[in-house]
């Protein structure tokens, strides 16, 4: 600010100027509009300070309306009753409960102020208390006071909301239509966020985009691949755009967590959690649903972290994410999450329960959507010691009807996996043995699309062996697991249909010790990636389950990441920076062929593949294509082969210059050598100098005598 | 062909250096006693006592009659290479770094390190010819040079004596005027190394040297000029660089720090002499064994074989199957 005069100074200044000062009326004096001399007026200074005032402002004040009018005599019983509700909240201020009474009247009238310490508590109190029905005719109608100004700034007369022009956005899905057809990643190494085409051709990524700093915490693109979304303090935002990245959209939700997208991406879920500042809080955490194209809050959901515990009675602490689970398809037409004996399962029309109520469902801790359907499949554990048993159900949505229910017996853990199209769903139980010591595992093979869903049990061979990892072939109709001992397990891989009988599983193969705990499907289906991550030091082997073939196989040491790109002809493996070295990522061929490796400090993120929406082919279309592979790839092969001639031009070329920049060099230290030969040989004191010291090898044979001996040997 | 296993010493390698005739391998250990081995065998020599610390390094007279050995004793010792009795010892306040004769063998240079409030230095010594002058040298310091932060872990001598080059913990190269003292050039900050420089080695004609960094990258620069020709990138700190006198080959060796080999894989630790196409810079392959990273590597003059010391105490002698002679890329 400038400097402040004081009322000495305007004296002697005015004694100076000859002005009386009794006589001028200081207030009197206006400023032409807009000049200020360089002073900066306090009305100005308090504008900048807004936002300060804000925080120290009424926001732990909040009003309650709807209260009853009383006389005078129960002014008291009222306030104690006000009291008693609202310090179970949050602790109520000192006189910060002030109930205004009508001066001519003595009655109160019907609403009352209450400050709390924190703004939090005030939040918590609204919250909880708006709705409170202190009787029929009183339901308290709770607002922050803050709150209270923006409320009267609604105009009283409606007015139409201006139509804004409308501009063309871009073509989000540009990507998909790269000449070369090739696919997208995104990584993070340091403070960087790069955007890479995957250019296998050439062996090595192109650089889309790149940004510094872009996020705060990580990056994750939506499951179609059209946005790409970024974390910050503030919230969420997501990009994309035809040539380059732009910002999209904004999703306000300060000190966000988790996002998700729900998988037809007109919805994204943030999560953020609030520890609470003392110990008698409860853990807080606010849910956010938007919608991605308008960035509108669909709903928010605030409660304490208990409330979205997963598996309710479970006992687990903390909020496992997703907590909201998506149905199935393009529609993104439901959403469930689970609480306490209940699976609440909303509808995106209205944001509403279904039917506005949630599924009871007594003790479930554990539920799944099928990945095409909006079929809910529903776990609940062994009740009352074992006479309860343990149930696996199938529920419609939204008519609520049980499909399918299978009970089962000593089960200890359960676990579920749906294949993609919701053809099948596996069931992975625990069972206890008889002694209860220990567990084994079995399946339960749910065909989903047959009729009456029909249930089918496999055990495994040797019933004792632990499961390391299960996956289903995506769109196909086999599904591998993992089993037995660490380090060496067993592979083995199983079809739901057998050659004639179409409605039994069957084994197909077995493979013996395997240096493997992971298992990476091709999207594609037919091959699969047996991995040894983190402490199998990065084992990859390739694996072509049409054949039943090994492929090939490949090691990327310390490798912590595996990822296909979404058409299924490459794989990236990654070691992130939770290894201190090696940090990069390879890039190798369906068939394990590495095609290029990149090394990065710092790498943070795994390396995400930017998905595609599904294709618009049809299945047949798809098999014709299949068929006549060899009339489209012939293009594609010429095409390759351009560019690998091109390549290799290119190589030669740069060989070519590099040496002979190098032979300029070598001339050059020669002629200089040379130039200084008769100062070095000054230097050695005239010795014959450098290497020409001509001298030459002779063999000298020396023969020496040991020891001479004479034996007389007979002969008999 | 097999690499031979050479143990002798006990501690750590630091240092390795062939003589011109490339017949005899000298090597430095943290154990007090520098080794003298047949480079052809492997068979040990014998042992140059009487240091009592650590050697740094050492360098061989051009006719291999007499070596000079830095030690963190603080003393820089002159020995009869063939009877191995030392012959005059340097003494100074702090641990002596990098030795290196210069052409005609008559001055040294010998850089000690920071300690006790000292500073590091780059000492210029003159050595007498005649082994009878040198009971009456006084061993003191032709030259000092002074200035560098940290420690300076190699100087050696530029073209005809004119210059030293110097290298160390700082990250930047420098020239400087033997005669006068003076700071000639500074290494680029831009493609200088990023970490501390750990080794230095020059080319067989002196025309170019090749400087080895914990930044994971060696780098080859002009002696004259000190302009930047070429970067090598590994994946490893480097501890030691060599480049072999026939081929256009450079050798890197280093891996993983000590102190965390005991912790993870032993592949993590990358213990390998990485073989790079001195022009095009691209890998051509690697010499594993030591099971420590490798602290000294030296090319036999002739170009056939080269020796490794590592961390382990172990030094390895590599002789190049025929096949090395016709790699081509």
């Amino acid at each position: 600010m400038a400097d402040v005069m004081s009322m000495e100074d305007i004296r002697a200044t005015a004694a100076r100027l000859n002005v009386d000062l009794s006589s001028l009326d200081l207030d009197s004096i206006r400023l032409p509009a807009g000049e200020d001399f360089g002073v900066i007026s306090d009305d100005e200074d308090l504008k900048k300070d807004e936002s300060l005032e804000f925080e120290e402002g009424f926001g732990n004040i909040i009003v309650v309306d709807n209260l009853p009018v009383v006389p005078k005599e129960k002014f008291e019983k009222l306030e104690g009753v006000v009291r008693k509700i609202y310090s179970q909240i949050g602790v109520i201020k000192e006189d910060g409960l002030w109930m205004p009474v009508d001066p001519d009247t003595q009655k109160t009238l019907g609403y009352c102020f209450i400050e709390y310490n924190t703004p939090q508590e005030a939040e918590l109190a609204k919250e909880k208390t708006n709705g409170y029905k202190l009787d029929r005719s009183h339901i308290f109608a709770v607002n922050m006071f803050d709150d209270i100004e923006k409320f009267m700034k609604v105009p009283e007369e409606w007015a139409p909301p201006e139509t804004k022009p409308y501009t063309p956005g871009e073509n989000l899905q540009k990507w998909l239509t790269d000449e070369k057809a090739r696919d997208q990643f995104v990584i993070r190494a340091g403070s960087d966020t790069e955007v890479l085409w995957n250019d296998a051709r050439q062996s090595k990524p192109e650089l889309v985009y790149t940004r510094t700093y872009w996020t705060e915490s990580f990056v994750q693109w939506s499951p179609m691949g059209t946005y790409l979304a970024t974390v910050h303090r503030q919230g969420a935002q997501v990009w994309g755009g035809a040539t380059t990245f732009s910002r999209l959209m904004r999703y306000a939700h300060p000190q966000v967590k988790l996002i998700d997208f729900s998988p037809g991406e007109r919805f994204l879920v943030t999560y953020s959690s609030h520890e609470p500042s003392n110990p008698r809080d409860t853990h807080r955490v606010v849910i956010n649903i938007f919608d991605v194209r308008t960035g509108k809050v669909m709903r928010d959901f605030k409660g304490s972290a208990d409330e979205f515990a997963i598996g309710g009675t479970g006992g687990v602490s903390g909020v496992s994410w997703p907590v909201f689970r998506w149905s199935g398809g393009k529609d993104d037409k439901y959403f469930a999450r689970i609480g306490k004996n209940v699976v609440s399962v909303y509808e995106t029309e209205t944001f509403a329960l279904i039917d506005k109520k949630s599924i009871k469902v007594e003790n479930v801790i554990d539920f799944s959507w099928s990945p095409t359907d909006p079929i809910l499949a529903l776990f609940v554990p062994e009740l009352g010691g074992g006479n309860q048993p343990a149930r696996v159900s199938l529920v419609q949505i939204p008519s609520k009807e049980e499909l399918r229910q299978k009970n089962l017996f000593s089960v200890s853990d359960c676990k579920m996996y749906w294949q993609s199209n919701g053809d099948y769903l596996a069931v992975k139980v625990d069972r206890y043995t008889k002694t209860k010591k220990s567990t084994y595992t079995g399946f339960e093979l749910f065909r989903i699309k047959e009729r009456d869903i029909p249930i089918e049990v496999l055990e495994l061979e040797n019933k004792n062996d632990k499961i390391i990892a299960f996956a289903w072939e995506p769109k196909g109709h086999r599904f591998a697991v993992i089993h037995g001992d660490n380090p060496r397990p067993d592979v083995s891989f199983y079809s739901m249909r057998s050659g004639t009988n179409t409605g039994r599983v069957s084994k197909l193969t077995t493979l013996k010790g395997k240096q493997a705990n992971a298992l990476f499907w091709s999207p594609a289906g037919r091959f699969i990636i047996l991995a040894g991550l983190k402490g199998l030091n990065g084992q990859l082997e390739f694996y072509n389950v049409d054949e039943l073939e090994t492929m090939a196989q490949g090691e990327h040491f310390m490798a912590t990441d595996v990822e296909w790109d979404p058409t299924g002809r490459y794989v990236v493996t990654a070691v992130t920076s939770v290894h201190e070295m090696e940090n990069g990522f390879n890039v190798w061929s369906f068939n394990g062929k590495l095609l290029y490796r990149i090394l990065k400090d710092h790498f943070f993120q795994v390396i995400l593949v930017r998905p595609r929406p599904p294709s618009f082919l049809s299945p047949e279309k798809e098999e014709e294509i299949a068929k006549n592979l060899k009339k489209y790839s012939k293009k594609y092969e010429a095409e390759d082969q351009d560019v690998s001639m091109l390549l290799s031009e290119q190589d030669r070329e740069k060989r070519r210059m590099l040496k002979e920049e190098w032979e300029r060099w070598i001339g050059e230290w020669k002629r200089l050598h040379e130039e200084e030969k008769l100062e070095r040989q000054k230097l050695r004191d005239g010795e014959a100098s450098d290497e020409e010291e001509e001298y030459e090898a002779k063999e000298v044979e020396i023969e020496e005598l040991l020891d001479v001996s004479e034996e007389v040997i007979s002969f008999d | 062909m097999r690499p031979i296993l050479m143990k002798g010493h006990e501690r750590p390698l630091t240092f390795l250096k062939y003589n011109r005739d490339g017949d005899l391998l000298f090597s430095c250990a943290k154990d007090h006693n520098p080794t003298v081995w047949f480079a052809d065998n492997g068979e040990r020599l014998g042992t140059y006592r009487g240091h009592n610390g650590a050697v740094w390094s050492c360098d061989i007279s051009r006719d291999s009659s007499t070596l000079i050995t830095g030690s963190a004793d603080q003393t820089a010792k002159l020995w009869d290479v063939k009877t191995g009795t030392p012959l005059f010892t340097f003494n100074f306040d702090s641990p002596a770094r990098s030795v290196d004769f210069a052409v005609g063998d008559q001055i040294a240079v010998i850089t000690t390190d920071p300690f006790m409030g000292l500073t590091s230095a780059i000492h210029i010594k003159h050595i007498a010819r005649d082994p009878d002058d040198r009971m009456a040298e006084t061993g003191e310091s032709v030259l000092i040079l002074k200035g560098p932060q940290g420690r300076i872990n190699r100087a050696v001598w530029g073209p005809l004596n004119r210059t030293i080059i110097s290298a160390g913990e700082d990250t930047v190269i420098r020239i400087w005027d033997s005669e006068t003292g003076k700071l000639l050039k500074e290494s680029d900050k831009e493609d200088g190394h990023k970490k501390p420089i750990t080794s230095l080695s020059k080319s067989a004609d002196g025309s170019h040297f090749l400087t080895g960094s914990l930044d994971k990258s060696a780098k080859l620069w002009d002696t004259r000029s000190l302009k930047l020709i070429k970067t090598y990138v590994t994946e490893r700190p480097v501890n030691a660089v060599t480049m072999s006198p026939l081929l256009d080959h450079v050798v890197l060796g280093g891996g993983q720090d000590a102190s965390a080999v005991t912790t993870t894989d032993h592949r993590a630790g990358k213990f390998e002499a990485k073989f790079y196409d001195k022009i095009l810079t691209e890998e051509i392959g690697g010499v594993k064994g030591h099971f420590g990273p490798i602290n000294a590597l030296a090319f036999n003059p002739d170009g056939r074989s080269f020796a490794s010391g590592g961390e382990d105490g172990y030094v390895r002698l590599h002789h190049f199957d025929p096949d090395y002679f016709n790699i081509k890329l």
